[in-house]
């Protein structure tokens, strides 16, 4: 019998060309390959000058996302005027898979969407695959079972030229949560107390694996939010076994087999599972049951506290953290100590690939169904992708937003980068289902609390900062 | 632009902030490029001009404006440098605009990878060492370190050195000039053999 082998080391065993070997690093072949309009350019024009063909265009797809409008009224030819660099951008792309044959969803392509909502949702991504993207989220495709991480623009070119990449193997890290999750608690909290845990860069050099009841219990969607975020904190992958719950979401999407392949990729799935006995480089274990729906309150991801607790004192920070918990204090305009509860805010912001897809909208919907968001509040909600947006509106919940008071808005990344012109304004404070407060990150100047879709909603009908236990009491 | 590295002697500019993300190191806006062009004034922006403007008023105790660390070609860092986003610009923006290493105790993981590509050295050093540069370069902003590839040693401003570890194959690569997708290019036979011992699964894939 072979020796027990955990679940990334199946994959990475399988998609070896070459092994590594003195210091040289193995060759990774990829199964599918992720592209959009702003990480590719680059690698396209370098494809271009070097004469190269894309080896495998076949396993290959592209979205437009980043930069792409979500205000119904700008079409092509306004976006044209009004941004001209980003629709520049949106051409270009077109006319690289033109040139290389590569399926490409454009505007108006109802499978569009957010890169890592869509992978999914069409069944593109699948167990015990390698995908990559010139993206750091690609990290949520590993809620399928599958290694997913994020590559640099030059590696983007590696990618559409051999289909291969130059890794070094990476290291192995359980992500234990055991317990049952407690009301107004989802996988978005799971993942903020995981990081605030870890480190931001605790994963650094890693894959995290997450295990444990309390992920088993997760649905598809809620797995692919803690997938999401594992490069907050510092891993490059996340993944999670692939089980009924998966084989059940995949069954009769686009893209997944079907038929007699089906049941052949079935019996291939059930043997990717980590193997008991299998050991990981790392292990950490987080008590799902004792988890509290969580807030950041900093400059990163990894500053995050339980809703109802307070920003941990001057004391409470290692000495040589201080300077730079300070740094991030004063960009909040909050102090040490205080208490997040009840803070005034002037955004909400429901989208991005960490909270896009139709459960987190339904999840957000099921809080304001009936009620209205709080005077003078903007209230952003952003589906990840065409194919969530129209079965929204179809169920109602779209409908329920509007009434409310919300913008509904077309597909896109929006307010988690403000590329596109959906930004915050200098000294705002949003609350946002999006997986990263860094500095201006969702405009110059703003301030973001990354939280639940269930705690932005229920922020969203008192204008501040809100525990959703109470609005569900 | 140079995507070599063997030795560089010269003075650091300070940036002792830890977790400084790839956002800060070029934001968003500036990923609008198609190519690898004027990212230099994007680079830090918020951090270095009135309201992020790079045609705006420069700020002007941030360290690339002040006149003691202008030349210096060295970033000093606090720990996980580069954590974040993926995107490349923000290596191509520090080398845009001319530095040449960064120096910190820890680096994010795709960070590493990008700028190890584009001729930028990553020279990670443990927390002793990156506490006396930080305090040498206080004590006098003229102190100059020497970082050597080859012996993969960086000399310290007290005559002492320290090795520090860089991944041998892009150490290779960075030394020699090896282009790393010529070098995979090279590799089509075996990629070939793998396509061709796996075809069955990867059609059922493309299907
Ligand atoms: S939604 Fe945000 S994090 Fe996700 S791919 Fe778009 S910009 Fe990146």
């Amino acid at each position: 019998m072979s020796r027990a082998r955990t679940l990334f080391e199946k994959i990475w065993r399988r998609h070896l060309v070459t092994a590594e070997e003195r210091g040289l690093p193995a060759t990774l072949f990829i199964d599918l390959h992720l592209v959009h309009e702003v990480t590719s350019p680059q690698a396209f024009t370098e494809l271009a000058e070097r004469g190269l063909a894309v080896r495998r265009p076949d396993l290959t797809l592209a979205t437009m996302d980043h930069s792409t409008p979500t205000d119904p009224s700008i079409d092509t030819a306004r976006l044209r005027v009004l941004d001209p660099e980003g629709s520049a951008q949106l051409d270009q792309l077109e006319a690289n898979c033109e040139r290389y044959g590569i399926p490409l969803y454009a505007m108006g392509d109802e499978r569009r969407g957010i890169v890592h909502v869509i992978g999914p949702e069409l069944g593109a991504t699948q167990p015990g695959m390698t995908v990559v993207c010139g993206d750091s989220h690609t990290s949520t495709h590993g809620a399928v079972g599958a290694l997913a991480f994020g590559i640099g623009t030059s590696e983007v070119g590696h990618v559409l030229a051999t289909q291969c990449l130059l890794q070094h193997r990476p290291k192995t890290y359980e992500v234990r949560v055991d317990g049952r999750l407690q009301e107004g608690v989802v996988a978005k909290d799971i993942i903020l107390a995981v990081i605030a845990k870890l480190g931001i860069g605790g994963g650094t050099g890693h894959v995290f694996e997450y295990t444990g009841e309390a992920i088993r219990a997760l649905d598809m969607e809620g797995r692919m939010t803690v997938c999401n975020m594992s490069i907050e904190g510092g891993a490059r992958a996340g993944l999670i076994a692939p089980d009924d719950v998966t084989f059940d979401y995949l069954e009769g999407r686009p893209m997944a087999p079907s038929g007699e392949a089906w049941e052949a990729a079935l019996e291939d799935w059930r043997s990717l599972p980590t193997d008991g006995g299998a050991v990981y480089d790392r292990t950490a274990m987080v008590d799902g049951s004792s988890l509290e729906p969580m807030v950041t309150y900093g400059t990163n991801p990894g500053m995050a506290i339980p809703i109802a607790g307070a920003i941990p004192e001057d004391e409470a920070v290692e000495p040589e953290k201080r300077a730079s918990f300070r740094k991030a204090l004063d960009y909040m305009a909050l102090e040490p100590g205080q208490q997040l509860e009840g803070k005034p805010i002037d955004v909400v912001f429901v989208g991005s690939c960490t909270n896009s897809r139709y459960s987190d909208l339904a999840a957000a919907a099921g809080i304001l169904r009936g009620r209205k968001v709080a005077d003078g509040l903007r209230v952003l909600v952003v589906p990840g992708s065409d194919a969530v947006k129209r079965q929204a509106e179809r169920d109602g919940l779209a409908q329920v937003f509007v009434d409310a008071g919300a913008e509904w808005r077309e597909a896109g990344c929006s307010m988690c980068l403000a590329m596109n012109g959906d930004q915050l304004a200098p000294g705002q404070y949003a609350v946002s289902t999006s997986n990263r407060n860094f500095e201006g990150r969702q405009g110059a100047g703003g301030r973001t609390f990354l939280a639940s879709p269930l705690t932005a909603a229920a922020s969203a009908i008192t204008g501040r900062v809100t525990d959703v236990r109470e609005v569900l009491s | 632009m140079s995507k070599s590295f063997t030795r560089y002697t010269g003075t650091m500019a300070p940036l002792p902030i830890q977790n400084i993300d790839t956002d800060q190191i070029i934001p968003a806006s500036y990923l609008k490029v198609t190519d690898r062009s004027g990212l230099a004034s994007g680079l830090f922006s918020r951090w270095r001009y009135l309201d992020g403007d790079p045609e705006g008023e420069p700020i002007s105790d941030f360290v690339l404006n002040r006149a003691e660390h202008g030349e210096a070609r060295i970033l000093l860092a606090g720990d996980n440098f580069g954590c974040g986003s993926s995107r490349e610009h923000a290596p191509w923006a520090l080398v845009g605009y001319g530095f040449r290493a960064v120096i910190s105790t820890s680096f994010a993981d795709i960070f590493r990878s990008n700028a190890l590509k584009n001729g930028l050295l990553i020279v990670p050093v443990a927390e002793d060492v990156s506490a006396s540069l930080f305090d040498a370069v206080a004590a006098d902003p003229a102190t100059e370190v020497t970082i050597d590839l080859k012996a993969r040693t960086l000399s310290l401003p007290d005559g002492g050195e320290t090795n520090f570890e860089v991944d041998p194959f892009a150490r290779r690569c960075l030394l020699d000039g090896t282009d790393q997708l010529g070098y995979l290019l090279n590799q089509a036979p075996a990629i070939r053999a793998f396509e061709a011992a796996n075809a069955a699964r990867l059609d059922t894939r493309s299907g």
